[in-house]
């Protein structure tokens, strides 16, 4: 019998699921992936976690639960840093202890470090991954050049313009649905931590909401590495987030290209690295002048008063094309 | 050029002597305060923490005061506080401050790194005089320390409510007053006599070790004053961390031997929190660990809202209650929060502590 292995649909799933699923799978391990967020699995994890825990983590907890029997292993990777001299968030640091000793009944955990602060190559990662369920060095390593190969076709998709799941989908089900190209609409950048924006139960159909109103989207994951981190490099200092990187890079890019007409920033409520880089990023929009909604989520947003504020927000926008570029001050 | 700092308890005590002992002019901020505290948070980012907010409004009130320059330190994550600085000025030049801004990142690697950023404040100072004078903060910041830990001792269990608090604020004065290295010796002498002449007697206390976020821990505007109500409470406290401790920590890079550090807290915490989580998320679980161990009656947890090291270490916290038998206690503080609440929750947490132990 094949060992099922858990990854929860939550987290940096949107960013990782390619080399975490083609690792396991080569190595002759069954995938298994939490459910789509609904109600049920949002509740289980708030009733789970603590209430002075931010959403997407209480998320987590959610799709943990959801996995918790019907796996072998939960696959819950302590993600120290990605890349050097950068961290997540300290919630990703702890995350597996507080699943740990947050739920009971858990099947075992497989939570190796993901550290490339002062590294440059995952491998090491990999080989103790691996070494939980073989000894077979080799069959370790072809497994991990197969994940990183699938992880990079999967971040050309996205350069190429696609969202998560429209790339997974392609990926993995070999489909490709098109995104809803809003013909002749204006252009919205929508700046957020990925298991916020791309989630749609948690933003609330974002996306396709906007897409439904003829709006094109782009995300900051549709830019290349590089790029982001040249516009980013702007900082007065090297800002010590990865994903705050992203946004920063991809809201001074997207700030100056004049085919993007307004930005969206997402936040999570009291979401500690957002208070700062949302400032940085919303006091550099008020300079420049261009069309800007920041949308807060917490478990408590009600879907009608998010569409007001966006369709508020599309109005405004509309009525700017009529009017003169202000001068960056 | 007038510098200036955010306040952290009785941090501005040797960083004043630092400075200046070296010939820097130095603009002391008012005691954090309900002023301090609404003009940081009318222009900070709202979930920005607390710190940020006081620390914000201290730069506000000092340039009233006439500072222009700002020293602050730094940090490299994951914790916000890393970024504070920069984000702290860029709020200030949009509101039409004109502050210079010198960081202070912690040492990577040696000493020599933090030495030179000093050198480069004070201007001509030698070598020489720029250890000398970090030596006579330092020193200053121990005798502080050691006050404020005897303080917490004599206060469950002085005879005469308040007499502790009048002799530490006229002890204090004697250490504030110390203008040269060669005076602190008998700074000391007088600290010493003042504090002995606090009359207690011998009575059952509780004790309850205080551990949390570095800045609530260390400024008591910010904690609402949590010792001291503490100790009038009849209860002894310790804190994990104090400033002394801090800065051997993390600007010298722990070459203060014999002294209490983060180290072993950290050591202290796995199971439960088995990495490290950025600011002090590690050392709370581990000091609780250690308290609990110690047969301390109780754990307090003090955390700015939206801070996310000491939400990690909560969130580990009711298993590790549990299990060591330790009652543990979360106070959360913000500009929202009220006194009121806070007295309530102390005063059931401390009559929970009081039935557990027999001593009511
Ligand atoms: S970055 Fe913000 S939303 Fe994400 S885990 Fe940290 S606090 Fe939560």
């Amino acid at each position: 019998m094949t060992l099922k292995v858990g990854i929860p649909r939550a987290l940096l799933y949107y960013y990782y699921l390619p080399l975490w699923r083609t690792f396991f799978e080569a190595l002759g391990l069954e995938v298994v992936i939490s459910r789509p967020t609904t109600k049920t699995i949002l509740d289980a994890g708030l009733q789970n976690s603590g209430d002075d825990v931010c959403l997407p983590v209480r998320l987590a907890f959610g799709h943990v639960l959801d996995l918790k029997d019907r796996v072998d292993v939960l696959f819950l990777p302590r993600l120290v840093s990605i890349a050097r001299r950068e961290y997540i968030c300290p919630k990703f640091l702890g995350f597996p202890d507080m699943v740990r000793h947050g739920i009971s009944g858990l099947p075992p955990l497989i939570d190796p470090n993901l550290n490339l602060y002062r590294k440059d190559s995952p491998y090491p990662f990999f080989v103790a991954l691996g070494r939980n369920f073989t000894s077979n060095r080799l069959a370790i390593y072809l497994a991990y050049r197969r994940a990183m190969h699938a992880q990079v076709r999967y971040v050309q998709l996205l350069e190429r313009g696609l969202f998560p799941e429209q790339a997974l989908a392609l990926l993995y089900q070999g489909v490709a649905e098109g995104q809803e190209s809003g013909g002749g609409g204006p252009t919205v950048a929508v700046i957020g931590h990925p298991y916020n924006i791309y989630d749609p139960y948690i933003s609330m159909n974002l996306l396709s909401r906007l897409a439904r109103s003829g709006v094109r989207v782009c995300s900051a994951d549709n830019l290349p590495e590089t790029l982001i981190r040249e516009q980013a490099a702007r900082l007065p200092k090297h800002l010590f987030w990865s994903l705050g990187q992203r946004m920063i890079g991809a809201a001074w890019h997207y700030l100056q290209s004049p085919d993007v007409d307004g930005i969206i920033h997402v936040a999570s409520f009291a979401c500690g690295p957002d208070s700062l880089t949302g400032e940085l990023i919303s006091r550099e929009v008020r300079r420049r002048g261009k069309p800007f909604l920041n949308l807060t989520l917490d478990e408590h947003s009600a879907e009608a008063g998010v569409v007001t504020r966006l369709e508020a927000f599309l109005d405004m926008m509309e009525r700017r094309q009529f009017l003169p570029v202000r001068e960056s001050v | 050029m007038k510098v200036t700092f955010p306040h952290m308890g009785h941090m501005w005590i040797c960083l004043s002597a630092m400075l200046e002992y070296l010939g820097v002019e130095v603009v002391v901020p008012p005691p954090s305060s309900k002023r301090t505290l609404t003009l940081g948070a009318r222009h900070a980012p709202e979930f920005a923490c607390l710190p940020l907010k006081l620390n914000l409004g201290n730069f506000m009130e000092a340039s009233e005061l006439g500072a222009d320059t700002i020293l602050m330190a730094g940090g490299c994550g994951p914790c916000r506080f890393g970024y504070y600085a920069q984000v702290e000025h860029a709020i200030l030049e949009d509101l039409g401050y004109k502050y210079r801004l010198v960081v202070m990142e912690p040492p990577q690697k040696h000493v020599g790194e933090l030495l030179s950023k000093i050198k480069y404040i004070t201007g001509h100072s030698s070598w020489w005089e720029v250890v000398r004078g970090i030596r006579f903060g330092y020193q200053k910041a121990r005798m502080v320390d050691e006050l404020e830990r005897q303080a917490n001792y004599l206060r469950p269990r002085e005879i005469h409510r308040g007499s502790t608090d009048k002799a530490f604020k006229r002890a204090l004065q004697e250490i504030i007053a110390a203008k040269h290295p060669r005076d602190l010796p008998q700074a000391g002498e007088r600290v010493r006599k003042i504090m002995a002449q606090v009359v207690i007697k011998p009575r059952p206390v509780l004790r309850v070790g205080i551990v949390g976020e570095i800045f609530t821990l260390l400024e008591p505007f910010a904690n609402y004053d949590l010792e001291r109500r503490l100790g009038y409470l009849g209860v002894e406290t310790d804190r994990s961390i104090y400033l002394s401790e801090w800065i051997n920590d993390h600007l010298f890079l722990g070459l203060v031997r014999g002294l209490r550090s983060r180290k072993e807290a950290c050591q202290a915490a796995p199971p439960y929190l088995n990495h490290f989580v950025g600011g002090h998320g590690q050392e709370t679980v581990g000091s609780t660990v250690m308290y609990a161990k110690q047969g301390y009656d109780g754990v307090i947890q003090l955390l700015p809202f939206t801070c996310m090291p000491e939400i990690v270490a909560h969130s580990v916290l009711p298993r590790l209650s549990t299990e060591l038998g330790i009652p543990t206690l979360t106070i959360t503080v913000d500009e929202q929060s009220g006194e009121a609440g806070l007295v309530t929750r102390l005063e059931a947490f401390i009559d929970l502590l009081a039935r557990k132990k027999g001593v009511v």
